[in-house]
């Protein structure tokens, strides 16, 4: 189907049915129950799933297909934004200019970036990749305070002259971000017997995107383009010795890259107006090295699960406080109860980073193929059970594929 | 390989049944909208308490939190009432709010905006807060501030001090008590003039956003009033941790003034480096070095140790206040948590205990009448002496406090002494002054 193989096709479906289900599928427990702190189908973290989700996918090109580990991605997501949001001050409200810009912009800066970049590879390429990122974010943080607003970081307030929208609305309020008058804020919360689910326009643009964007990126995977590009990864030197030139390959896919950034970071301005240098710190280049490796770099859809599994972390586990614990823990005896609570309370709250870390040491040590290789391994295991049950004929039609 | 056409139509129906089994529930719905935003439907009210609990204001947030697990109590009836008992609008039970029970949700902006945007986010739309306060920078406030203007909630702003908050970013659904950067210039300048005389050369340190440009532009025009020069102002980041740097070029600048427009963990290291450098033993231009903290808090006091002894600086509330509604905070507070509460932890529990009393006086939670009810609202026994809630843009006008390091500390909360209350009438100035001027409150906006 869309001139998928097979095999990428059930991928594709199967992205498509979690991005259309999230709502149902983030909110498993019902609104009143205890386990309802586990929810995670709120408009806001939705919509950061699959935007970092596209940020991921973004950076999986570069660093799955040629092994260019850019530790500086988070600049374009910081120049997307900062586009998106003077778009939304200059143009109009609608996210459609403001997203197109975004990825032109980060595009730009990609270019040049890249082809400085592009020049080392390995280590320094890392190294310079994150300098030019940190040299983004100091600018944005505070030399280009103009453009950019320092720390504050940049809104869009009553007085911006909108050619195209309106500054104010009629009642004297900033108008919201929009497509084609379709509010991105706007969502319905429709509640089933106990459980409620929220159904946001913004997340549903962005699932969209999203869908779109990975749709791309099969497609760059399966290319000759995409050939070529594991070609560099697996050996450059024999390319080069092969008569061919790799490096308007790697910049070609740097850009496309910084292109992906851009939209994520478009999309977020989108969602939110506002555009903060804290975007383009290291940390968050760090943290889409870390969605990518955890989900499985190289793999289609593991980009995808990791970002979802780092901002489910970062958004829900930071919420649980030393109050929550003790609801939970409250059958215990106080003297225990005070202990275990004790012991949980560097993990949660604050302390999510450290779990976070715990589950990434435990990840990289025993799936280096990140949270992919987990459910391939699950899944095998399963089919390695299911021959014992219907006899020995469908275990050797199955012993090839193994 | 034929099977294609059976999955592709496969997958059409299952999509267009999809479909439609999510369309088909909003159609029964979205009629039934409620007239606000997360109006509280049962037993309970949820309200958001957003503190940075990680970054350079951690120690103020802290102190936040405890605050408000304190103003929770007393607003359900617990402990002894604290404030509520000295407040001199009585509509406060100790039945919650309404007659609901209140509930609330705590979040981390690690200062910074975005994170601070998303937990909010997270709070309203998830947790169903119908009011955000808390805060430690004024960075943060001015974008949390935003956010709850556009999701249609009430913003309580807890620590900023920036003229912004309640100038140029000012908000219809934002509401501040604590005080700004420009009443701390004027209750400090004349304070100044009679301590260390008219001819100074003053050069400032400042932390670089909202705070910091408005605190530094502030105090610069305040002494610049009466005389003194400025000799030079230095941008640092918030997250600078060593201040070596910074400081080494004051030393052959020909100043003989430090200010450093700093706050929390920025001014515990910025001024112990600027001790460690020996800039308070020096003599310049015959005069003795002098260092002055426009913005100071006991938490900082204590982070800085031995080295703020002397030092000049203003502040919105200091628990040895001998009033009623102090003396009532400290002890409530301080039999919970055993030691007395900052500025932060005050402004943040009278933050509560002020909304909560506008939404008895208003009877409804909808923002827009919370709003009307808290504009030009004239209270007393909060700490702070009679104060107003000005409605041109949302700011509390009342004393400020001049404060210095306390040479001899009795104990190790006895840090700062208040050398004077500044009245009111001197730290007012008109709502479109300059440095408050660009901005626009907008009309309240209740959501949904």
């Amino acid at each position: 189907m869309f001139g998928l193989g097979k095999k990428d096709t059930t991928v594709f479906v199967v992205v498509i049915i979690l991005a259309l289900c999230a709502p149902f599928i983030l909110n498993p427990f019902p609104t009143g129950s205890s386990l309802a702190q586990f929810n995670a189908g709120y408009p806001d973290l939705m919509q950061r799933f699959v935007i970092f989700g596209i940020f991921a996918i973004g950076f999986n090109l570069l660093f799955g297909l040629t092994g260019y580990l850019s530790f500086g991605h988070a600049a374009f997501l910081g120049m997307g934004s900062y586009a998106a949001v003077w778009m939304f001050k200059l143009l109009s409200m609608n996210v459609i200019p403001a997203i197109l810009l975004s990825m032109v912009v980060a595009g730009l800066f990609a270019v040049v970036i890249g082809y400085v970049s592009l020049r080392r590879s390995g280590i320094y390429f890392s190294i310079l990749t994150l300098a030019f990122a940190q040299m983004s974010y100091n600018l944005a943080y505070s030399v280009l305070t103009p453009i950019t607003n320092g720390e504050t970081g940049l809104q869009i307030t009553l007085d911006d002259p909108r050619i195209l929208g309106s500054s104010a609305t009629a009642d004297g309020s900033i108008p919201v971000t929009n497509l084609f008058g379709l509010e991105m804020r706007h969502f319905t919360t429709v509640d089933v017997a106990g459980w409620s689910f929220n159904f946001s326009v913004g997340y549903y643009l962005c699932a969209v995107i999203m869908i779109l964007a990975f749709y791309v990126a099969v497609r760059i995977f399966r290319s000759p383009f995409g050939m070529m590009l594991r070609a560099i990864k697996s050996n450059q030197q024999r390319l080069y010795y092969t008569g061919l030139n790799a490096r308007p390959y790697t910049l070609a896919v740097f850009v496309i890259s910084g292109m992906y950034a851009g939209l994520a970071g478009g999309l977020m301005a989108s969602m939110d107006p506002l555009a903060g240098p804290e975007r383009m710190q290291w940390t968050a280049s760090g943290e889409v090295v870390l969605m990518t490796i955890l989900g499985g770099a190289g793999t289609l859809i593991g980009p995808v699960l990791g970002a979802g599994f780092i901002k489910y972390f970062e958004n829900i586990f930071s919420k649980i406080n030393d109050s929550v614990l003790h609801g939970w823990f409250a059958f215990l005896p106080d003297g225990l109860e005070n202990f275990v609570i004790a012991i949980l309370h560097p993990f949660v709250g604050k302390g999510w980073h450290l779990t976070l870390g715990l589950m990434f040491m435990l990840v990289v040590i025993f799936l280096p193929g990140g949270l992919v290789e987990g459910g391939q391994r699950i899944s095998r295991a399963l089919r390695r059970d299911k021959p014992e049950d219907n006899g020995a004929a469908s275990k050797a039609s199955h012993e090839p594929a193994e | 390989m034929s099977k294609s056409t059976l999955t592709r139509r496969g997958v059409l129906r299952t999509g267009a049944v999809a479909g439609a089994g999510v369309a088909l529930p909003t159609i029964f719905t979205s009629s039934s909208a409620s007239a606000f935003t997360n109006e509280p439907t049962g037993g309970s009210v949820t309200l958001g308490f957003n503190v940075p609990q990680t970054g350079p204001y951690a120690d103020e947030g802290a102190d936040e939190l405890r605050a408000f697990e304190l103003a929770v109590e007393h607003l359900n009836g617990g402990g002894d009432g604290g404030m509520m008992n000295t407040f001199s609008s009585k509509t406060l039970d100790g039945t919650g709010i309404l007659g609901k029970k209140v509930e609330y949700v705590t979040g981390d902006t690690q200062t910074k905006s975005d994170a601070a945007r998303a937990s909010a986010k997270s709070m309203i739309e998830k947790d169903g807060a119908v009011m955000i306060s808390g805060g430690s920078s004024s960075g943060v406030a001015v974008a949390v501030q935003g956010l709850c203007q556009e999701a249609g909630v009430i913003f309580m702003a807890g620590l900023t001090h920036s003229n912004d908050t309640t100038g140029k970013d000012k908000k219809a659904n934002g509401f501040r008590h604590f005080f700004n950067a420009y009443m701390s210039a004027a209750a400090l300048a004349p304070v100044l003039e009679k301590m260390y005389g008219k001819d100074r050369k003053a050069y400032h340190l400042t932390a670089d956003y909202t705070w910091g440009w408005t605190q530094q532009e502030s105090i610069q025009a305040a002494t610049e009033a009466m005389g003194w020069e400025t000799v030079n102002n230095v941008l640092t980041p918030l997250a600078q941790t060593d201040f070596s740097s910074y400081i080494a070029p004051v030393l052959n600048s020909g100043a003989d003034v430090l200010v450093l427009n700093h706050y929390g963990g920025n001014m515990v290291n910025s001024l112990t480096n600027a001790v460690q450098f020996g800039l308070r033993d020096k003599q310049v231009n015959g005069k003795n070095f002098e260092i002055v903290v426009p913005l100071y808090s006991r938490l900082m006091a204590r982070g800085a140790g031995e080295n703020v002894k002397g030092i000049f600086g203003s502040t919105n509330w200091h628990w040895s206040l001998q009033d009623e509604g102090s003396k009532a905070f400290v002890q409530s507070f301080g039999t919970k948590y055993g030691f007395p509460p900052s500025q932060a932890a005050h402004t943040c529990y009278v933050q509560t205990l002020l909304y909560a009393d506008a939404v008895q006086r208003a009877g409804s939670f909808n923002p827009c009448e919370v709003g009307a009810a808290l504009e030009g609202f004239e209270f007393d026994g909060l700490g702070n002496g009679p104060t107003l809630y000005r409605a041109d843009d949302h700011q509390c006008f009342k004393d400020v406090l001049v404060v210095r390091g306390k040479e001899n500390p009795e104990s190790e909360f006895d840090l700062l002494e208040v050398v004077e209350v500044t009245p009111r009438a001197q730290v007012e100035y008109a709502p479109d002054h300059p440095m408050f001027a660009g901005g626009n409150l907008g009309s309240c906006n209740p959501g949904a």
